[in-house]
């Protein structure tokens, strides 16, 4: 199809040729072209249907501001939906849908929702689909969302990439026309660094849409000029298509940038967007101006246009958006359009100007427009042929990220629009439009005043050089909100489909409020937040309730400016990046040996490694088990986190610290011990070995590594600030194995040079020691029941020592388990972890109620003897097995009496882990139990409704394995 | 939000963690204070709109621990001392 | 240090790495020994004076100083890393406990770490895509615990298109990753 409504002029590159398909159809445009101005230029005004009524919509507009042309763009993994025509780029291959209508854009079934428009006014759903609740979920949400909507989300993975980046500079400024431009020019040569940020793909903001002269040319050259200025600055960056969607706390900005986002497919290594996070010292919001349109019966039709973006078609693109058309404007503006659109030699038949008294009152055309009724001053009405309407309602400052802190706009009577009001974002002006600066001149001025005053207060100089000549025509507008006459409905917000009939509902309803409106009728409250609309429709309640506009007040805007992808936001944390992966020092050898892995933390363990035939992971598990007690295993515990405690009050610190006492341990000694939260409850648990006088190494559980070392950081420097203590993590420094089973000594002797026997290594010895000269440490402790110990090497020599152990302790058939296994024995030995340590149980309940020492004050000391921990009859650690052996066991069951029926009242407790035990033949679990200990060798039921288990258990000693601990002290 | 570190100066607060309020260093002696004391020290809280003080830790920093006087409605920050010199000068000691 | 067990690095292998992204050339160092340093309560004098003896720098905050043998850089309030060549330091946390006595506690951190030798022409088009570090304005020497896709890393400029890079050393396949991808966004 040519491009029938191409005319001369425009920023556009004619010498190159794009092809694009919208809807299937074949299209040509030019680079330089918006989807918006290429279709225009094809003829195609319909570019989608409306939210609600599925009323066929074209471009309202030429810029971000676009509520109607929302488009699908590409297709497969990066389809994209409600991307605005109006700013999407043009580039060679481009593919974009219609949305939200069925079968096609110009049949849409759905359509009959406007005939249907009287059940769907203001508070409709709330009215209508109220009662009966069980239908919202089955029957009225579906039905809605399939009939009202924007478009659909692709079910493939997005394939592209997106990021986020880091940039400092000493003054942002936001949008580049004239007074971006200005601010950014005066800024930059004064030295400073300075990021420019534009949404626009092309600088120079309404420069570039207008024809007037800057400087003696024309403004867009001068824009031109300036930007290759500015290039040469190495103190300015500049960042087309990048939009600052926020103004967060304390001089922070958010950025996306796109920067593939006009290409098919991004270059290698490219990511489609860039999340900026700009910390910039001051800033200057220099955002420009939204046209306003008027409100009037049918005025949504596809061809009719915010006046300036009409005047933007014809002299940026090159686009006559009709061949007719007519100007309606309450306002100076609306003339400038109507004169650059006969320049560029479109007939212009009518300028109605509400000022003399003539309105447009109602328009034809369903699929575009082909007619507009006015009404003249005298009353008298004619019907004129256009199949374009410029619409102008004046101009509304861009405050939006102004407002970004819950600065309330206020009202500008002489420009009939809200302007920045106070308290705004420290460290941010205004400029130019957005200021309310609304002639070049102006925004020239205030862009350098701005700028000069943001440097100032930095302790910078900047010169304020001779502004370019620029016309300084002033604000000539008589507010006008919507058309008094004709009987239909009349669009306010396009994109939420709300009219003057909704405001006046609300009215009526008494939901006046700014506030109250906004929810009512959702004004302002679809993607575009209401930057057409939102003025209109609260002026239309002002006249409703009498009152003025600023007694009427606005509501303010959020963050982002405009909608951002969900994959922008995510940046790379997604797929298997979503976070860091860290791995052990045995994770090499456990992939040789196909071991399968667990996700603990960030941490990838080992989770069981299979022999060949082994097909169910059980049958790794119980080997594993069994090996390990029959002989000797190898665990890589090094995720444990283990923290360095040196100074001459460590062992005071970690008396404080531990519930239990450690200055008493004998160096060349380690002890079990509990961390208590101030309030009581257990927050970690851990073996810390003495090294020397002053020298301690603590051991956390793998979850906890963390937040354990912030707290004792918080009791070292907010609690004792005085303690001569330490810290450092050494989680990482050492690769650390635990080597379990009766053979557990004898495997290491063959590895280490000193003497490991019992009476030189007994029970709980720690000590440093060398493997083959290479310095080591060694601590005799025990997760798993049987002689155990646990060696450490530096990290790097981890991979080495794991497999020196398996070659020189081959004799004893060592076998390398997993956490599975792992915990299996932790479980037949009665020891907490996980499911136990939940942050929710004391000491007592664990059974350990006795190492909380009373002797000296320690974290959670007190307030664990609160009523209530110390019930007589409170949850205590019980082990668990089934009556039948054969039976299965479910952690989360809870336990019942026999005979008992399941109710929370008659609720005993819960199990907390479970596993099969391949020593005792059957399931076990922990579990805590009300008056546990009372009840060994009781029996119970252990009940979990959600699954459909109801198995009669024995309670026994959570000791299910050696109870007396000969194993690991052999 | 940028906490100015007494020591490193301008950091963005996604480098710290956020613990509550400043009285959490007022922890009584567990050997003399009841449970009563200890109740009201773990648990209570002011929550004032405006100037509060509070414990911020520079996790992904020098792990100091921080007292920052913010304001709750505006954010703004009007100090940032070192939780360390606030403790003492409390009186803590050992 | 004699020893039977042959070593791994960070990322695996026997031997350390090197890698060219774009213009970034990364570098893993393997020949780095690391111990923490600190001043015991009140000790700082002292420590001052012993570590002067044997040529260790003890930099200010936020910076990282060479010695001849030793290099440092500052992690907390009287505290620094220490660097020394591993081949003759292996031993590092023990030769420094010998020197600095009871002035100062000292940790071995050598294998706590992933070093990565950053160049390039200039590195900030890299940096800004990982971290929060005004790299372009930060003078040479200045040392930073950031924060990297998640990892708390320490960086150290060392000049326009030199940096080092610090990462947790079971991180450092994650933080090889994050380099690449940053690399080829950035050039």
């Amino acid at each position: 199809m040519s491009q029938s409504h191409r005319i001369a002029g425009g920023q556009i590159e004619r010498s190159k040729t794009l092809r694009f398909h919208f809807d299937g159809l074949p299209y040509q445009g030019h680079p330089g072209d918006t989807l918006a101005s290429a279709l225009l230029a094809n003829g195609v005004q319909l570019m989608g249907r409306s939210f609600k009524y599925h009323r066929p919509r074209g471009p309202l507009s030429a810029g971000s501001e676009e509520p109607n042309a929302l488009v699908e763009l590409r297709t497969g993994g990066r389809q994209e939906p409600n991307t605005r025509a109006t700013v999407a780029e043009l580039y060679d291959g481009l593919e974009a849908k219609s949305q939200n209508r069925w079968p096609s854009l110009r049949f849409d079934a759905m359509g009959i929702n406007d005939r249907l428009s009287t059940f769907f006014a203001a508070g409709f759903y709330y009215k209508t689909f109220m009662w009966p609740k069980s239908f919202w979920e089955k029957l009225y949400e579906p039905i809605i969302r399939r009939a009202a909507g924007l478009g659909s989300v692709s079910r493939e993975e997005d394939p592209d990439e997106y990021e986020k980046g880091f940039l400092h500079c000493d003054l942002l400024v936001i949008g580049a026309g004239p007074a971006g431009l200005m601010a950014a020019l005066t800024a930059g040569r004064a030295g400073a660094r300075v990021v420019l940020a534009d949404e626009d793909f092309r600088m120079g903001g309404r420069l570039n849409a207008e024809t007037f002269a800057v400087g003696g040319k024309l403004g867009a050259d001068w824009a031109a000029g300036v930007l290759a200025e500015l290039s040469t600055l190495p103190n300015v960056r500049l960042m087309v298509r990048t939009t600052v969607i926020g103004a967060f706390d304390h001089g922070i900005y958010g950025a996306v940038e796109r920067v593939s986002d006009h290409l098919a497919v991004p270059m290698a290594g490219k990511p489609r967007q860039v999340l900026w996070r700009i910390y910039s010292k001051r800033a200057i919001l220099a955002a420009g101006a939204t046209e306003r349109p008027i409100a009037f019966e049918n005025n949504d039709r596809p061809g009719i246009m915010l006046a300036g973006s009409l005047r933007a078609y014809a002299n940026r693109w090159g686009v006559k958006a009709g061949e007719r058309v007519a100007v309606f404007t309450n306002n100076d503006d609306g003339l400038r359009t109507a004169a650059d659109l006969k320049a560029k030699g479109l007939e212009v038949v009518a300028v109605i100007d509400s000022r003399d008294g003539d309105e447009v009152i109602d328009t034809k055309g369903k699929l575009g427009l082909k007619s507009v009724t006015i009404r003249d001053s005298a009353g008298r009405t004619r019907t004129i042929g256009v199949d374009a309407l410029g619409v102008s309602g004046g101009w509304n400052p861009n405050v939006n990220v102004h407002s970004h802190h819950r600065s309330r706009p206020v009202w500008n009577e002489e420009i009939a629009g809200f302007v920045p009001g106070a308290d705004g974002p420290t460290g941010l002006l205004v400029a130019g439009a957005a200021a309310g600066g609304l002639s070049t001149h102006a925004a020239l001025a205030q862009g350098q005043a701005q700028a000069i005053a943001a440097l100032t207060d930095l302790g910078k100089t900047a010169k304020a050089d001779s502004l370019p000549e620029a016309e300084d025509a002033p604000v000539r507008v008589t507010p006008l909100w919507h058309v008094h006459h004709g009987k239909g409905r009349a669009w306010i917000d396009q994109q939420n489909d709300v009219t003057v009939k909704d405001v006046k509902l609300a009215h009526q309803e008494n939901f006046s409020s700014v506030e109250h409106l906004k929810r009512y009728t959702t004004l302002g409250m679809a993607t575009d937040q209401g930057k057409t609309g939102n003025v209109i429709g609260l002026a239309v309640m002002a006249e409703l309730t009498g009152r003025s506009i600023p007694e009427t007040g606005t509501t303010i805007y959020r963050p982002p400016y405009t909608p951002v992808a969900m994959g922008t936001l995510a940046g790379r944390s997604r797929g298997t990046e979503f976070k860091p992966t860290r791995l052990t020092p045995s994770h090499h050898w456990a992939v040789e040996q196909g071991a399968f892995f667990v996700e603990v933390g960030m941490w990838l363990r080992t989770q069981w490694v299979p022999k060949s035939g082994e097909t169910e992971w059980r049958q790794s598990v119980d080997r594993e088990v069994l090996a390990t007690r029959k002989s000797v295993g190898i665990c890589d515990v090094t995720t444990l986190g283990k923290i360095d405690i040196q100074g001459t009050d460590a062992g005071a610190f970690l008396d404080k610290v531990y519930a239990n006492t450690f200055s008493t341990v004998p160096v060349g000694k380690c002890r079990y011990g509990l961390v208590l939260r101030e309030d009581g409850m257990v927050f970690d648990d851990g073996t810390t070995a003495r090294m020397g006088e002053n020298e301690y190494v603590m051991t956390t559980t793998t979850a906890n590594a963390v937040t354990v070392f912030r707290h004792l950081e918080f009791c070292r420097q907010c609690l004792w600030p005085d303690m001569d203590v330490q810290l450092i993590s050494t989680t990482e420094a050492w690769a650390q194995f635990s080597v379990a089973g009766p053979n557990a000594r004898k495997l290491l002797e063959k590895v280490v040079d000193q003497d490991i026997s019992d009476a030189a290594f007994p029970y709980m010895g720690a000590g440093n020691i060398t493997v083959g000269g290479l310095r080591a440490r060694l601590f005799r402790i025990s997760f798993s029941g049987e002689l155990a110990y646990e060696i450490a090497v530096p990290t790097r020599y981890g991979d080495a020592l794991l497999r020196e152990m398996l070659a020189k302790g081959a004799e004893f058939d060592p076998v390398v388990y997993g956490t599975e296994a792992l915990g299996v024995m932790r479980i037949e030995k009665g020891h907490v972890a996980g499911g136990e340590l939940n942050g929710q149980s004391t000491a007592l309940n664990m059974g350990l109620g006795k190492m909380v020492s009373k002797k000296k004050d320690s974290i959670g000391m007190v307030l664990s003897q609160r009523e209530g921990m110390v019930e007589e009859n409170g949850y205590r650690l019980v082990g668990v097995k089934p009556v039948n052996p054969a039976a299965k066991l479910v952690a989360g069951s809870h336990f019942l009496e026999i005979g008992a029926a399941p109710v929370a009242a008659n609720d005993g407790g819960w199990l907390t882990s479970k596993v099969y035990s391949p020593h005792l033949g059957c399931d076990i679990a922990l579990g805590y139990l009300k008056g546990g200990d009372k009840k060994i060798g009781t029996r119970m039921r252990a009940v979990n409704l959600v699954g459909g288990l109801d198995t009669e258990v024995e309670i026994i000693s959570p000791h299910m394995f050696d109870p007396e601990g000969e194993r690991l002290r052999g | 939000m940028i906490i100015h570190h007494p020591i490193l100066g301008p950091r963005d607060a996604q480098e710290f963690v956020y613990l509550g309020d400043e009285s959490l260093i007022d922890r009584p002696d567990g050997m003399t204070a009841g449970i009563e004391a200890f109740h009201d020290y773990a648990y209570n809280r002011d929550n004032p709109a405006g100037a509060h003080r509070e414990l911020w830790y520079h996790e992904q920093g020098d792990r100091s621990w921080l007292v920052v006087t913010r304001n709750t409605v505006t954010h703004e920050i009007t100090k940032v001392e070192l939780a360390r010199d606030v403790a003492r000068a409390k009186g803590r000691t050992k | 240090m004699a020893n039977a067990l042959k070593a791994r690095t960070a990322l695996g292998a026997h031997d350390p790495l090197q890698v060219m992204v774009g213009a970034l050339v990364v570098t893993e160092r393997f020949d780095v020994a690391l111990a923490s340093v600190a001043a015991r309560r009140g000790r700082m004098g002292d420590l001052a004076k012993a570590a002067e003896t044997i040529g260790l720098p003890l930099p200010e905050a936020a910076r990282h100083a060479s010695g001849e043998v030793y290099a440092a850089f500052w992690t907390a309030p009287e505290m620094w890393l220490v660097e020394a060549p591993f081949a003759s330091h292996e031993l590092i946390a023990e030769v420094l406990k010998q020197a600095l006595g009871d002035a100062a506690s000292v940790t071995e951190q050598t294998d706590a770490w992933v070093a990565f030798d950053l160049l390039a022409p200039d590195l900030a088009p890299l940096l800004e895509r990982l971290c929060n570090v005004d790299f372009p304005a930060v003078v040479v020497g200045y040392a930073t615990r950031t924060m990297v896709e998640h990892l708390g890393c320490y960086l150290i400029k060392h000049g326009r298109g030199t940096a080092r890079l610090y990462g947790p050393r079971s991180s450092a396949k994650s933080l090889l990753h994050a380099l690449e991808a940053a690399a080829h966004s950035a050039w």
